[in-house]
């Protein structure tokens, strides 16, 4: 860890004066902190934003749900606003790392995640675009069972590896952002970015940008969802591939569908024609494989993780089956 | 008094641990300690071009870099402490010479933890690079016989494997793999060296005080009693504590250069590489029988990886040789060289990796026979040693396969692969024979009677968690005659009388004999100062009449008196000392362990998700101590054989020999939510023909087996044979649906 200097702000706008390039934000620390002890991310200055209030959860005049970014993730998954109306996020949540971890990570924390690639996450390796732009991608010819089938590009073949954003995503989240220029709203499904060929870029967030709210909009699937996550070990491992569906319902046809999948691109990945087709069939296994196999179209597999596609295909399908399943509590 | 030998005695240093009062080899916090860091190799061969060290030395706080070009010679350029008993080819700033990616190529030394590690960032080297060798399939072509096998020859021709396999009416032949593994105990490698009038204190964290001593003397080139070694509690060990690596030598290095005492701790990714781990391993086995299921024929042939620098051998096929009856066995052990660290002992080595393989195969030859996996094992079973026809000291296996399959349930399975299921999941019931051999070696201990009726016993042994503080209180208190709470054990300290590595399963079986020992000739020498004590209640009697029961002196017509009160009369320390040490019984007798171990997995047909509900297992291992910690080890070594089927792999990158996941969120161990129930019991029958107290060690015996009977069970739930470890969604979904 290189030595850097630490400011603890009060108020959003002296913490949002301080930001730029080579300045990073400090909530839970549960990412940053391990990768800058690692020498990924090397930040010559921490603002430290614990002290400011934007830790509440608040209704919004249109019947949504204002999250602040200091809000911990395990108050959030058990906040009872969000587990009556938001039961997908909640579960996702808690699909994530480990109850001590869920204590400390923020919201805005966990937006900014950054991948778990292995050759991004450890300095030894010299080839990774995203952590030095122009090195290459060690994972394209390496060790890649754990990457990208949707969305990759030449130069990277990261995941996002959040379980929170993929359903904030499915639900259709907005990211509030300030800056000394004013505050922005960007859609959940715009906030983070394909790689192309500026893979460094993980989100549309600009260095002098601070996350302070996640805003969702008036609830609309409170009963029939779920997030399936499959991974190689029972709990605190990343997402082989996860699936967050939600249906509304109507007389056995199915309305309206959100469906995103976690673990196979380099951001939540919204699986919009299969929610498009999904809408006015009958809520039953036939659509719900239908919808799987729509939902990974396009997949292109590396050498070690075919086996996403045909695994995110089934995730898919088992939880639109266990959502129709799923009791109000 | 009741026995004490094998009741549930608390662990006589939880307190201590739980409330943090237990100190670990970086806990000792001594005056004018300063941190060592190290810098590592980003190549995997070569040499180092040029190393700049400048920016690193004028940093705040740095004490000195040391490098290849400023690190004092040592004999033999680094390598007089090659030889056992904990010596190992290390790599310790004699030369340029790059041998793996995360060779040591520089240490920092500063005020400060953060500060050495600041300045190590800053050491920029640069490499003439070679070509290196990291494929283990491209190297295949080019393996070769050790020179020599810890375990007995290293091929191994019983019989004529040729005529036997001809003569078989069903014959397997499959090939079995094995990935590198680290042993990732919690605590890392870590050591303080500190050098006073020429004397060198490490305090480290270590499976062999002893070990650590005379190998560090022998690196350096002093005398070994001019070396102390401490280490009160280890962290966890399985083996990769068991020899000592470069980062000891480079602390002791470097505190000697800055006179002062430096704390050395290796990250968490520094455990990957440069401190062993298991190697990979390909097994070819074929396995013939007749009809009814007798063995005719057994081919194991291993080929495993080793370093550029020096030979390690996972004997993979060495419990082979003796696991079941058969006229004709062929194995052999080849080695790879990679351009890597050199691997080392982890948790049962061979043992772990080889009943994976052979246990599968036993698997696959029972369906090829149409016949139940547990009776083919007991047509085989093993009445004397194969390998010379040895009686066992002692052996009740056929107990175990009985007792573990009735607990389990094995009758209600049905053999068809697939035919089980619930709602929700594909069921499956595998089993195989767990074993580990018994190891025994000479162990010196102390003991010592305080004036105020306490005891203190002592043996140089070590702590790795498994329990031996408390077990030799035990065994020493029930020598003596004395509550275990009256008894304080001392271990890890090369100031202490000897004792043999905590490797091999070997502690309980070597110390608890000189303990036992020990406290035998201070009761004797108790009793005989007894009666010459006029003041005593026993003065004149035979002290054949006499004996310490709970604390008290007892005669056989009634009378008694408290310990406690002769030893204050007394009013000086009463102490004795003993040697035990095995005698010829393995030159009569061959002395192993033996379990049976049943698994049973659920496999989710649509999303492949794999749960283990239940693992049962049977041990034949001789005297329990403590039956709470023998408990504990079996459970433990059964969780270590859940990674070793499941969840357990290091990722060596190709491209530039580093791992890949070195990190404990990416190199997934199994957590609690991995492990279902655990049923372990145990036969209970002493190994008196192996020691006088019936102790055959128990470390490691847990995880071998275990592997192997959960690829079965899921064999037998989808029908797909997974010969590749570890088990993975990949491996057995896509190939089910078919």
């Amino acid at each position: 860890m290189r030595a850097f200097d630490y400011v603890a702000a009060t108020r959003v706008d002296d913490a949002v004066a301080m930001l730029g390039a080579g300045t990073r934000c400090l909530a839970g620390g549960t990412n940053l902190v391990d990768l800058m002890k690692g020498g990924i991310e090397a930040p010559s200055r921490i603002v430290d934003i614990n002290r400011l209030p934007l830790d509440a959860i608040e209704a919004t005049p249109d019947g949504g749900l204002r999250v602040g970014a200091l809000v911990r993730n395990s108050d959030l998954a058990n906040d009872m606003r969000v587990r009556r109306d938001y039961p997908l996020l909640s579960l996702a949540l808690l699909a994530g790392a480990t109850p001590q971890l869920r204590n400390m990570a923020s919201v805005g924390g966990n937006l900014l995640q950054r991948t778990r690639c292995y050759y991004f996450a450890d300095t030894a390796f010299p080839a990774c675009n995203k952590r030095a732009p122009g090195s290459g991608c060690g994972a394209r010819a390496g060790h890649n069972r754990i990457h990208a089938v949707l969305g990759a590009s030449e130069a990277c073949v990261a995941v996002h590896p959040s379980d929170m954003c993929v359903a904030l995503a499915a639900l259709d989240a907005t990211v509030v952002a300030r800056s000394r220029r004013g505050e922005r709203r960007i859609a959940m499904t715009a906030f983070h970015r394909l790689p192309g060929d500026t893979p460094w870029q993980d989100t549309e967030l600009a260095d002098d940008e601070l996350v302070t709210a996640v805003e969702l909009p008036p609830p609309r699937y409170r009963r029939h969802v779920q997030y399936l996550k499959l991974r190689d070990r029972a709990s605190y491992a990343f997402a082989l591939v996860s699936a967050a569906v939600a249906l509304d319902v109507e007389g056995g046809r199915v309305a309206s569908a959100r469906i995103a999948l976690g673990g196979v691109a380099h951001k939540p990945w919204r699986a919009t024609d299969a929610e498009r087709a999904l809408a006015g069939q009958a809520a039953g296994a036939t659509a719900f494989d239908d919808a799987g196999r729509r939902a990974l179209a396009g997949a292109v597999p590396l050498r070690d993780n075919a086996f996403k596609i045909g695994l995110g295909e089934r995730a898919v399908s088992r939880a639109l089956t266990l959502a129709m399943e799923r009791s109000v509590s | 008094m009741n026995r004490v030998i094998g009741a549930a005695l608390d662990r006589t240093d939880g307190v201590q641990k739980v409330t943090g009062g237990a100190r670990y080899a970086a806990e000792f916090a001594l005056p004018g300690l300063c941190h060592a860091v190290i810098v590592q190799s980003t190549i995997a061969r070569g040499r180092v071009a040029a190393l700049d060290a400048s920016r690193a030395a004028h940093a705040p706080g740095v004490l000195l870099v040391m490098t290849h070009e400023n690190a004092p010679r040592l004999p033999q350029g680094g390598r007089a402490g090659v030889n056992p008993p904990a010596g190992r080819v290390l790599t310790l700033l004699q030369d340029a010479d790059v041998h793996y990616n995360g060779q040591p190529i520089a240490v920092v030394v500063a005020d400060t933890f953060e500060q050495a590690q600041a300045a190590a960032d800053l050491v920029r080297a640069t490499y003439a690079a070679d070509a290196a060798t990291l494929d283990f399939d491209a190297a295949r072509a080019t393996a070769y016989p050790p020179a020599k096998l810890l375990q007995g020859p290293v091929d191994l021709h019983r019989g004529h494997f040729d005529t036997g396999y001809a003569a078989a009416d069903v014959r397997i032949d499959a090939t079995y793999t094995t990935p590198m593994q680290h042993h990732n105990p919690m605590e890392p490698h870590a050591t303080i060296a500190h050098w006073q009038d020429g004397t060198l204190t490490l305090h480290d964290a270590t499976q062999y005080v002893s070990g650590v001593r005379e190998t560090i003397a022998k690196v350096l080139g002093i005398d070994a009693a001019k070396v102390r070694v401490i280490s009160p509690f280890v962290g966890g060990g399985f083996g990769c504590k068991g020899s000592m690596w470069s980062h000891v030598a480079l602390a002791a290095m470097c505190a000697r250069a800055v006179d002062r005492p430096v704390k050395l701790v290796l990250a968490r990714w520094q455990m990957f590489g440069p401190a062993g781990g298991r190697p990979r391993t390909e097994q070819r086995i074929a396995l013939g029988a007749t009809r009814d299921g007798t063995l005719t024929a057994i081919r194991h042939a291993v080929i495993s990886h080793t370093s550029a620098i020096e030979d390690f051998v996972e004997p993979s096929s060495v419990p082979t040789r003796m696991l079941y009856a058969c006229p004709n066995a062929n194995t052999t052990q080849r080695l790879v060289k990679l351009d890597v660290g050199t691997p080392t002992f982890q948790r049962a080595p061979g043992e772990a990796t080889g009943t994976f393989a052979f246990e599968v195969a036993m698997d696959e030859l029972a369906y090829a026979l149409a016949m139940d996996p547990v009776e083919l094992r007991m047509r085989n079973h093993a009445d004397a040693d194969p390998q010379d026809g040895k009686p066992w000291t002692s052996k009740h296996l056929l107990e175990c396969y009985d007792s573990a399959a009735t607990r389990f349930g094995w009758r209600n399975r049905d053999p068809l692969p697939g035919s089980m299921r619930t709602r929700d999941a594909w069921v499956g019931y595998g089993m195989a024979t767990a074993t580990y051999p018994a190891h025994r070696q000479a162990a010196q201990a102390s003991a010592r009677l305080w004036t105020d009726g306490t005891f203190i016993v002592a043996s140089g042994s070590q702590e790795l968690g498994t329990g031996t503080y408390t077990v030799m209180t035990q065994v020493a208190a029930q020598s003596l005659g004395v509550p275990p709470a009256s008894v304080r054990f001392l271990l890890g300290d090369t100031a202490l009388p000897r004792a043999p590595v905590s490797g091999g399963s070997t502690t309980a079986a070597s110390v608890a004999p000189a303990v036992k020992a020990a406290c035998d000739a201070l009761r004797a020498r108790i009793l005989a100062a007894v009666v010459r004590d006029p003041q005593s209640a026993h003065y004149g009697v035979a002290p054949s009449e006499l004996a310490i029961d709970d604390g008290r002196i007892v005669a056989a017509d009634g009378r008694s008196e408290s310990l406690a009160a002769f030893a204050g009369r007394r009013g000086v320390p009463l102490d004795a000392a003993a040697e035990s040490k095995p005698g010829d019984e393995k030159t009569t007798y061959a002395a192993h362990s033996f379990g049976a171990v049943f698994a049973e997995v659920r496999i989710d047909p649509w999303i492949g998700r794999i749960r283990i509900p239940r693992i049962v297992g049977t041990y034949d291992v001789g005297t329990r101590l403590n039956a709470r910690t023998a408990l504990s080890q079996l459970r433990g070594g059964i969780v270590w054989g859940v990674g070793l089927a499941l969840t357990e792999e290091s990722l060596l990158d190709l491209a530039t020999g580093h791992f890949a996941n070195a990190s404990l969120a990416e190199y997934h161990v199994p957590v609690n939510a991995d492990i279902g129930e655990l049923d372990v019991t145990f036969v209970d029958f002493p190994d008196t023909r192996f020691n006088p107290l019936g102790i055959r060690g128990i470390g490691e015996i847990g995880i071998t087996g275990v592997a192997a009977a959960i690829d079965n069970a899921v064999f037998h739930a989808c029908g797909v044979r997974v010969r590749d470890l570890p088990i993975t969604v990949d491996k057995y979904l896509p190939q089910a649906r078919a």
